[in-house]
């Protein structure tokens, strides 16, 4: 009995100095947020990727608590992963966000679908400082619905310890042998992977074009399986700890990301894809469901000010847009090839387009056939379907079916004759 | 001796009183009202929405009776085939690992018992993803076992291959091969084992006539908890595998895109589970006829 009483006071006990702790950490919050006296006027509901805003750590610029301060809005800020998340969000849901940040392609599919407001940009002052360059885009021909926020590109990294520096040209040689043992990686999503496959197609493929065909997708699944035999693993964010502790050799991906991985690895190096390559924009929108269109339109003329692009553009390390920030942003990032490329390439990328959905589902299907296709058999043969196992798992189904359907049936007759003794007796 | 006794006494007023217990409960267990609750989640949460799996693999987009799925399917067999054969190695090894500890746990003392099967437990407190994680970590290149193994001059792959899904496995599903197995071996009465030595069974036979048929209810329910989940489960291929994919990756992708394909995968893999279970069982009554 003692003991269980002593028990329980050592639980009591934990979960009071819990308590205890969480109040005075909540405590000490209030106190230097200055919270309660900042008297809100108002509200701004921002939805955007992650880690896409500088958060104010590591002697970083907070944006948000900026914002908040110098117009007493508050900022409620939450994420998404991916564009078809904000798609799905806005269309399912009663959603109620004033400022969301889509790509290029999803840009393209809400303003078609009618689901972004006009921007009066008489309130965006601070718009003057885009790049022309980012502006009149395919997927707002007439600047009424976008505000660029950044941009990025796809690049190669390689590790410098396994491959020479220098000798990554581009895409292609995530196709080579001489590269296998290294560990090649490829991104592990079908937009991306596919545009890959189709720019070293033969004849190569637009992938910026918003009216490819089955046949070519077909086609870049082809040059997909042919990569299997060389290719480590297909990876997103795994790319990180591959590239960063020496796993790999090879791999895709975002620049700005790459950028992040050269820091925290010295031994790697960037390639800019000789074919060209996806460059993608992101822009500040408003959905039409939005109910703080003021909060909304001031909050993105603050994200277009030149110091805040600049803190942000620091941060994450992709491009800005803002020509007035490219001035302020630290000269090592500014000078940097990767993050700040030379205009005559970027004119060689680029841009993705809103598909079809049948086009898109039947890309994201070929992908997942791609992806589940064995290597050494379908390499040399180009196919996907291995009659030999669907005749095996056909038989192992019918055995299945059968044996249960004896068994069941059996335990029947069983049972039955069972019950007719039990009523004899 | 004298301690077996005691504990025999013991175990035996534990079921008198647990008899008493039950014949006074029994009217109140007869009432089926305590199950309405989980009755309910059931039909929400399990045959609403296996009726909606099949819906959507016997159908096409346009809502039409059709076979389509099952068509567009028959790509991942061999994804599939190569799923049931890891997780039939997978349970292999861990039957072949766990049998012999559950043993040897069950004839430990009581207090050690709860002791070392806690021990078993603590692992899976922690989050799914950050075991596998740290198995990634253990097998990559230079990674602490790459290093001693180099040091005696062996230089291979360990990580990004089937070899490395299976440990995986194996690690993450062995503490349900581990638990049924010792629930029933710790009521295997010494005994019984005393006695068969007495009547002039060496080891092997004491093995064969007394433990093995007691224990088998254990191996079915592990083998079945086991075999399932690693026949289904998705990630641990992702991350410890190479380019090859496992069923459950594949489900998992392509209902992103088609949910009649991947239903009709689903299905596929659930007539297979389901037709294992069936023969699992019927195999586990005979012997416990025998």
């Amino acid at each position: 009995m003692m003991k269980r009483i002593s028990a329980f006071l050592l639980l009591l006990l934990l979960t009071g100095s819990l308590l205890l702790t969480a109040c005075s950490s909540g405590n000490t919050d209030a106190g230097d947020g200055e919270e309660d006296v900042r008297g809100y006027q108002g509200e701004v509901n921002v939805y955007n990727w992650g880690e896409y805003i500088s958060p104010g750590d590591d002697g970083t610029l907070d944006v948000i608590d900026e914002f908040e301060k110098r117009y007493h809005i508050k900022v409620n800020y939450t994420n998404f992963e991916t564009n078809e998340e904000l798609y799905n969000v806005l269309t399912n849901s009663n959603s109620t966000y004033d400022v969301i940040v889509p790509s290029d392609y999803m840009a393209a599919r809400l303003r078609e679908e009618g689901l972004l407001e006009e921007i009066d940009y008489d309130n965006i002052p601070n718009y003057k400082y885009i790049s022309d360059r980012f502006k009149n885009q395919p997927y707002d021909p007439e600047n009424k619905y976008t505000v660029p926020y950044t941009w990025g590109y796809v690049a190669l990294v390689y590790n410098t310890d396994m491959i020479e520096e220098g000798k990554i040209k581009g895409f292609k040689d995530l196709w080579s042998e001489d590269y296998k043992d290294t560990g090649i990686l490829m991104f592990n999503n079908s937009r991306d992977a596919m545009a890959i496959a189709m720019q070293l197609c033969d004849p190569p493929i637009d992938p910026g074009s918003p009216s490819f065909t089955r046949e070519d997708i077909d086609r870049a699944t082809d040059k997909l399986i042919e990569q299997k035999s060389v290719l480590k693993k297909y990876v997103m964010d795994q790319v990180f700890t591959e590239m960063e502790s020496n796993q790999s050799g090879l791999a895709p991906y975002y620049a700005g990301d790459i950028y992040t991985m050269i820091d925290n690895n010295e031994l790697l190096d960037y390639c800019i894809p000789e074919e060209g390559s996806n460059l993608f924009i992101d822009s500040l929108c408003i959905p039409a469901t939005c109910k703080n269109k003021e909060n909304a339109e001031l909050f993105i003329n603050f994200m277009c000010d030149p110091e805040i692009a600049a803190a942000n553009a620091e941060y994450m390390c992709y491009g800005t847009p803002n020509e007035a920030a490219l001035e302020l942003v630290d000269e090592d990032l500014r000078d940097s090839e990767l993050f700040n490329p030379p205009a005559d390439y970027l004119d060689k990328c680029y841009t993705f387009t809103n598909l079809d959905d049948d086009i898109y589902s039947y890309m994201q299907k070929r992908f997942v056939e791609a992806c589940s296709a064995n290597a050494e058999v379908s390499s040399v043969e180009k196919k996907t379907v291995n009659p030999a196992a669907v005749w095996a798992v056909g038989a192992i189904l019918a055995v299945i079916i059968i044996s249960s359907a004896v068994i069941v049936v059996l335990d029947i007759r069983k049972a039955i004759k069972n019950r007719g003794r039990i009523n004899k007796l | 001796m004298i301690t077996n006794s005691v504990t025999a006494t013991d175990a035996s007023n534990k079921y008198t009183t647990l008899r008493q217990r039950r014949s006074e409960n029994r009217s109140a267990m007869k009432s089926k009202k305590p199950a309405i609750p989980y009755l309910g989640w059931m039909l929400v949460f399990t045959i609403i929405p296996l009726v909606m799996v099949a819906y959507y693999a016997f159908t096409d987009s346009k809502g039409r009776f059709s076979l389509e799925s099952f068509e567009n399917a028959t790509v991942y067999s061999e994804v599939f085939l190569y799923s049931l054969l890891i997780a039939l190695i997978s349970t292999a090894i861990c039957l072949v690992l766990a049998y012999p500890l559950a043993f040897s746990i069950s004839r430990c003392s009581q207090r050690s018992q709860t002791l070392i099967i806690m021990f078993l437990m603590v692992p899976m407190w922690m989050n799914f993803l950050l075991r596998i994680y740290a198995w990634v970590l253990i097998l990559q290149n230079y990674g602490p076992l790459d290093m001693i193994l180099r040091t005696f001059g062996i230089d291979i792959t360990l990580i990004g291959n089937s070899g490395a899904v299976i440990v995986g496995m194996v690690y993450e599903f062995l503490p349900f091969m581990i638990l049924p197995l010792h629930t029933v071996m710790s009521k295997i009465d010494n005994s019984l084992i005393e006695a068969s030595q007495d009547l002039g069974c060496n080891g092997f036979n004491v093995f064969r006539k007394v433990v093995f048929p007691l224990s088998v209810p254990g191996i079915i329910s592990g083998v079945t908890m086991v075999f399932v989940p690693t026949a289904s489960t998705f990630l641990v291929a992702q991350y410890l595998g190479g380019t090859q994919f496992m069923i459950g990756d594949v489900i998992e992708r392509v209902f992103q895109s088609d949910h009649h394909t991947g239903s009709a995968i689903a299905m596929v893999l659930m007539v297979v589970i389901l037709g294992f279970l069936i023969f699992m069982n019927r195999f586990g009554d005979k012997e416990a006829v025998n």
